[in-house]
C-alpha cells in the first residue's frame, strides 16, 4: 500500500528497479553493515488519519491556557499585538512558505526583494545604514553581535547591562564561553542600568557594551550616556531593541549604536510558545562584512532590469568554512516576511499610532495600580512597567487564570532583589475595562 | 501569472494618506507624550514605512508570490536539503490557535499542552534517532551542531581533556561543520575522501590523536554515498577518546533503516524542516534538535521537558549544562509540524519514505549516467552528484545548465558542491516525486545535453523563459547596495 504522500506505486517501482538493475529495493541499502541494521519497525505510535489526529491535537492544543482565552498582561520579551489579516493570508501562499533559500535568483525574486524591502524597513527604524536578512530570534542577534564585536576589536570582553532579559543574559554567555569572550554584568540602579558601575567596567579592554532599549523592566536606558561610556575605549555600542518602540522613541542608531538587533515577534508574528520569532541584525556600513546572516543586494540583469541577488556570500559557511563570521546558513525568512507585511500594512503612521497606545495603555495602567495603593516602579516606560506585591506572583497568578487573566512574569524566578513584583505589559489590544478588572482583582488577591 | 521584468518596491508603491490596518481605539484618556517621556527620547523623524491600501498590500505581495519557486509550485531537487511536500495538515495544526497564542513564560499549568506536544517529540526523535536523550532548542540545524560540539567540549573539559581542541571534518562536508567547530572554539581539522568518496581511513588515522574532540560526518554523506565503514571509523575515533558527531542533513535516506545511535554515534542533530516536512519559508525558520547518549545528557542545554505522573514539567536541574542556546523552548510551530508529519506517516510510513527517496535517487541516477559524467558509481543513498566536465568540454558550464532547465520549468540541482567534485550538479528528488516527474526532469537534463552540442548559445544565454534574465551577481558584491534610497525614485523619474 502506498501513502498519499508517496506517489511511487509497486508498478513504478517494479519499472525503476529494472533500470537500476536490481530486484529488490533492499540491495540498496546493502552498504549498511549487518549489525547495525535497524530490524523491524520503530516503536512509534502508528500512523493516523488526518481527521483523527487533527482532533487529538485540537485536544491537546486546548490545554493551554492564552491570550486568546484569556486576557494577558504577559510580556517580558513575547507580545500580545494586533496582527492584521493579511498576514496570514500572504504567507500562507505556499509560493512563499514552501520555498528555500533563493539560491537561483531568477525564480526567486519574489523572496530576494521581500528580503531587500524587510533590510530597508529595519534600516529605516534603528537608523542604521544596514540590516540582514534575518537572525533566529532577538537573542541569539544580540549574542552575535558580542562575537562580532570581539573580532572586530579584537578585545575579549563584553560589559552587559543587568537590565537585560535573563535568557538573553545566559544566551550571550553561552556564546560567548565558546570562544572565552568574558562577559561581565553592569547592576541596576532601579530597574535601570547603574551608569556608574558600567563605567567602571567598561576598560581598554572592553569589545562592546551592551544594552536593552526599553529594558527588560520595560524602562528606557540613558543610551546617550551609555554611548559614551561604550565608545570611551573604543569599544562597540550595541542595543538590543524593541522595533515596535522604536517607532516612536528616538533609534539607537541616531545615539550612535554600531549595532542593533531585536525580535520583530511585534510585528505580525504571534507567541507560538516562544518560537519561531525573528531576530534583525543593523550595523554601520564599516561592520559590513563582518555581519553574520545573509544580504540581498540590488542588481540588474543583462536588459538593464533591476534585480535581486544573494550577495557578499564570501563572508558565509559555504564559501568561507572555518574562516566564516559565523554559522549561520539558514534565516527567518518567512516570519521576516510576516514582519515587513505588518509593518507596510500599518505604514508610516500605523506603527507610531500602535506604539503611543501602547505608552498610553501602560501609562493608564500605572497610574490605575497607583491609586490602588500599590507601588510602581521605573520611571519612563514603553508598554511594561514592575509592581510589587506582598504575595508570591506565581500563586496569584494561579490564581487569575481562574478570573480569565494571563499575570504578568514573576521577576522573583531570575532576581532575588525582585521577589514579589510582577512585571507587567500593556499592549495596544488590552482595553480599559480589561485594564481596570486587572487591577481591581489583582488588588482582591493582594490582600 | 507572472509579468517578465522587475516589480515596483513597496516603497515605490506608497502614496501619502493611505493605509492598511485596523487598530483598537485607545478608549481611555490620552495624556500628552512629552508628559511621559523625555524629549531626547521622542523620535523626531518618523521612519519612512510605506504607505498603502490594503488591496494594494495584497497585489504587491501577490505579485513577489508569483515570481517564486516552492515546492508547491514544481520539482526541487535541491541536493541535501530535502525538498519534500510539506503537508496541508501540518500548517493547520500550527495556526491551531491553543498553540499559536501560547506564551512560552507562563506557569507550567498554563502551558500542559505545549510542553505535552514538546514531551512527544522528544520520544519519537530518541527512537527515530536511537538516542537517549533530545534536546528541541537550537533553532536551526546549524545551531544545533554548535550545541553538540559545546556539550561535547564541556564533557572533555569535565574530564579534565583540555588538550581535546580539534574537530575533524570530511572535505566533503557542509560548510557549516568547520564554521561550527571553529565557533565552538575548535580547529577544524579537513580529513580526506578516498576514490570511492569516502572517509579515507588512512587519513583518518593520520589526523586523529588525543587532541581530537570529535568528528563530524554525515551518513550517508554529501555525495549520497554511505560510509560503510562507520565502525571502523567508530572504533578509530572512540579509540582516540573522540566523540563522534552525526550532522542529519541526510537522514532522510535511513530512516527505519540504520540509526545514528546504533552506528555509534555519540551526538546527532537534526534538521526537522528536511526531514520532517517543516516548510522551508524561503530559507527559515528551521530546527535543529540535537540528541544524545546518555554520557552526554548532563550537559543538555536548560530546560529539559519530563512528564512526572500525568503533568509535564520543565526541568531547569541540569547541574552541567551548557546554558541557554536560545529563549525559551526552540522553535515550538516548527516541531509541532514535524510531529503531525510523524504522526501521520508512523513506523511503517518512515521505512517507505526513505526506501523511497532513495529508490528514487538511484533510478534518475542510472538514467542521467552517460550523458553527465558519474564520478562514484555506485548505488547512492537519496542523493547523487554528477559531474558537468562532459558538457565543459563542449563549453557549457554546469551554472549554464542550471540556467538552461529554469527554461524547462525545474528547479536546478544544488551546484558546485560538494567541492571535491568538478562542476558538481547535486540531485535529491525525494520521495514525493512521482515517477512521470521524474521522467520529465530527466528529458530535459537529456535535452540540455543535446543542445549543448547542436546550439551551445541557446544554453549559454539562458534562462530565456523567466521573469528576469541572468543577474549581474559580481556588481551586487562589489557595489553593495542593501537597502531602497529614497533618492532612488527621484533617480529615476529624472
Amino acid at each position: 500500500m502506498s501513502h498519499r504522500y508517496l506517489p511511487v506505486t509497486e508498478k513504478d517501482k517494479q519499472e525503476m528497479l529494472d533500470v537500476i538493475g536490481i530486484k529488490d529495493v533492499n540491495e540498496l541499502f546493502s552498504d549498511i553493515p549487518e549489525e547495525v541494521r535497524f530490524k523491524g519497525d520503530l516503536n512509534i505510535e502508528p500512523a493516523k488519519d488526518e481527521y483523527s489526529l487533527m482532533r487529538e491535537l485540537t485536544r491537546i492544543s486546548n490545554k493551554n491556557i492564552t491570550s486568546a482565552t484569556h486576557s494577558s498582561f504577559l510580556g517580558a520579551g513575547v507580545y500580545d499585538h494586533y496582527i492584521p489579516s493579511v498576514v496570514d493570508s500572504i504567507i500562507s501562499r505556499s509560493e512563499f512558505y514552501t520555498a528555500y533559500t533563493p539560491y537561483q535568483p531568477e525564480v526567486s525574486q519574489g523572496e530576494l526583494q521581500a528580503i531587500f524591502e524587510f533590510q530597508t524597513l529595519i534600516s529605516e527604524l534603528t537608523g542604521l545604514p544596514i540590516a540582514n536578512s534575518s537572525m533566529y530570534d532577538g537573542p541569539t542577534a544580540f549574542a552575535e553581535g558580542a562575537t562580532m564585536a570581539a573580532g572586530a576589536t579584537r578585545k575579549k570582553k563584553v560589559v552587559v547591562s543587568g537590565a537585560v532579559h535573563p535568557q538573553t543574559l545566559e544566551v550571550i554567555k553561552t556564546y560567548t564561553h565558546a570562544q572565552n569572550i568574558e562577559v561581565v554584568v553592569a547592576d541596576l540602579d532601579g530597574t535601570t542600568t547603574d551608569l556608574k558601575h558600567l563605567e567602571e567596567l567598561a576598560d581598554e579592554d572592553t569589545a562592546a557594551v551592551m544594552v536593552q532599549y526599553p529594558n527588560f523592566f520595560g524602562s528606557i536606558e540613558d543610551l546617550e550616556a551609555i554611548e559614551k561610556i561604550a565608545h570611551k575605549h573604543k569599544g562597540l555600542f550595541i542595543v538590543n531593541s524593541n522595533p515596535l518602540a522604536i517607532s516612536l522613541l528616538t533609534p539607537p542608531g541616531e545615539f550612535g549604536a554600531d549595532i542593533v538587533t531585536g525580535d520583530t515577534q511585534v510585528f505580525g508574528i504571534p507567541a507560538q510558545f516562544g518560537g519561531p520569532h525573528c531576530g534583525y541584525f543593523a550595523a554601520t556600513k564599516k561592520l559590513m562584512r563582518r555581519m553574520p546572516g545573509r544580504l540581498v543586494g540590488q542588481t540588474q540583469d543583462d536588459d538593464g532590469n533591476r534585480g535581486f541577488v544573494l550577495t557578499l556570500q564570501a563572508r558565509e559557511q559555504h564559501i568561507r568554512r572555518e574562516k566564516a563570521t559565523s554559522n549561520i546558513c539558514s534565516n527567518q525568512a518567512l516570519n521576516a516576511l510576516a514582519s515587513s507585511i505588518a509593518m507596510s500594512a500599518l505604514g508610516k503612521y500605523g506603527v507610531v499610532e500602535m506604539a503611543e497606545n501602547n505608552i498610553q495603555n501602560a501609562h493608564y495602567a500605572k497610574e490605575a495600580f497607583k491609586s490602588a495603593g500599590f507601588e510602581v516602579l521605573g520611571d519612563m516606560n514603553f508598554n511594561e512597567f514592575v509592581v510589587k506585591l506582598n504575595k508570591d506572583v506565581t500563586e496569584i497568578n494561579d490564581e487569575l487564570y481562574e478570573d480569565g487573566f494571563i499575570g504578568g512574569y514573576d521577576l522573583g524566578l531570575d532576581f532575588d532583589e525582585f521577589k514579589n513584583h510582577m512585571l507587567i505589559a500593556v499592549t495596544e489590544l488590552r482595553s480599559k475595562d480589561e485594564i481596570d478588572a486587572f487591577v481591581e482583582r489583582l488588588g482582591a488577591y493582594n490582600g | 501569472m507572472a509579468k517578465k521584468g522587475s516589480s515596483p518596491l513597496i516603497f515605490e508603491r506608497s502614496i501619502e494618506d493611505r493605509y492598511a490596518y485596523s487598530l483598537p481605539k485607545l478608549d481611555i484618556e490620552k495624556q500628552d507624550l512629552s508628559n511621559l517621556l523625555d524629549d531626547k527620547f521622542i523620535r523626531k523623524e518618523k521612519a519612512e514605512l510605506p504607505e498603502i491600501s490594503e488591496l494594494d498590500l495584497i497585489r504587491h505581495y501577490t505579485e513577489l508570490s508569483n515570481k517564486n519557486w516552492g515546492i508547491d509550485t514544481g520539482f526541487y531537487p535541491l541536493g541535501s536539503c530535502t525538498m519534500k511536500y510539506n503537508p496541508k495538515i501540518n500548517e493547520q495544526v500550527a495556526r491551531l490557535t491553543g498553540f499559536a497564542t501560547s506564551h512560552p513564560l507562563q506557569n507550567e499549568k498554563a502551558i500542559q499542552g505545549s510542553l505535552e506536544i514538546t514531551y512527544r517529540l522528544q520520544e519519537s526523535l530518541k527512537e527515530i534517532t536511537g538516542m537517549d536523550e533530545i534536546s528541541l532548542q537550537s533553532a536551526a540545524g546549524a545551531q544545533g551542531e554548535w550545541t553538540a560540539l559545546i556539550m561535547i567540549k564541556a564533557f572533555h573539559e569535565a574530564n579534565g581533556d583540555h588538550q581535546r581542541t580539534e574537530v575533524i571534518v570530511p572535505d566533503s562536508a557542509h560548510g557549516t561543520n568547520p564554521a561550527s567547530a571553529t565557533v565552538a572554539g575548535f580547529k577544524a581539522v579537513t580529513v580526506k575522501s578516498n576514490e570511492d568518496g569516502t572517509v579515507d581511513i588512512e587519513d583518518l588515522k593520520r589526523v586523529v590523536s588525543d587532541k581530537t574532540a570529535a568528528i563530524m560526518l554525515t551518513n550517508p554523506n554529501t555525495l549520497g554515498l554511505f560510509e560503510k565503514d562507520i565502525l571502523e571509523i567508530r572504533d578509530i575515533v572512540h579509540g582516540a577518546g573522540g566523540k563522534l558527531y552525526y550532522d542529519g542533513a541526510n537522514l532522510n535516506a535511513i530512516m527505519a533503516k540504520v540509526r545514528p545511535g546504533d552506528m555509534g554515534f555519540d551526538a546527532v542533530h537534526l534538521n526537522l524542516h528536511k526531514t520532517f516536512t517543516g516548510p522551508h519559508g524561503g530559507g527559515g525558520p528551521g530546527s535543529g534538535p540535537i540528541g544524545v547518549k546518555a554520557d552526554l545528557a548532563e550537559f543538555l542545554p536548560k530546560p529539559h521537558v519530563k512528564k512526572e505522573g500525568d503533568t509535564f514539567k520543565l526541568d531547569n536541574d541540569i547541574p552541567n549544562s551548557v546554558g541557554r542556546v536560545k529563549p525559551y523552548f526552540g522553535n515550538f510551530a516548527i516541531y509541532l509540524r514535524a510531529y503531525t508529519y510523524i504522526k501521520t506517516m508512523g513506523p511503517e510510513g518512515l521505512k517507505k519514505v526513505s526506501e523511497d527517496a532513495v529508490l528514487n535517487a538511484n533510478y534518475i541516477m542510472r538514467r542521467l549516467e552517460g550523458a553527465y559524467h558519474l564520478p562514484f558509481n555506485q548505488h547512492c543513498k537519496h542523493e547523487f552528484v554528477l559531474s558537468g566536465v562532459n558538457q565543459k568540454k563542449e563549453g557549457a558550464r554546469t551554472l549554464d545548465v542550471a540556467k538552461r532547465l529554469l527554461d524547462y520549468g525545474y528547479h536546478p540541482p544544488t551546484i558546485y558542491f560538494p567541492l571535491n567534485v568538478e562542476e558538481g550538479l547535486m540531485i535529491e528528488p525525494t520521495e514525493t516525486e512521482s515517477k512521470e516527474t521524474l521522467d520529465g526532469f530527466v528529458d530535459a537534463l537529456l535535452n540540455i545535453d543535446k543542445e549543448i552540442k547542436e546550439d551551445l548559445d541557446l544554453v549559454l544565454e539562458a534562462p530565456h523563459n523567466t521573469v528576469i534574465g541572468r543577474l549581474d551577481e559580481t556588481q551586487a558584491a562589489r557595489h553593495p547596495v542593501l537597502r531602497f534610497e529614497r533618492e532612488d525614485i527621484v533617480d529615476e523619474k529624472k
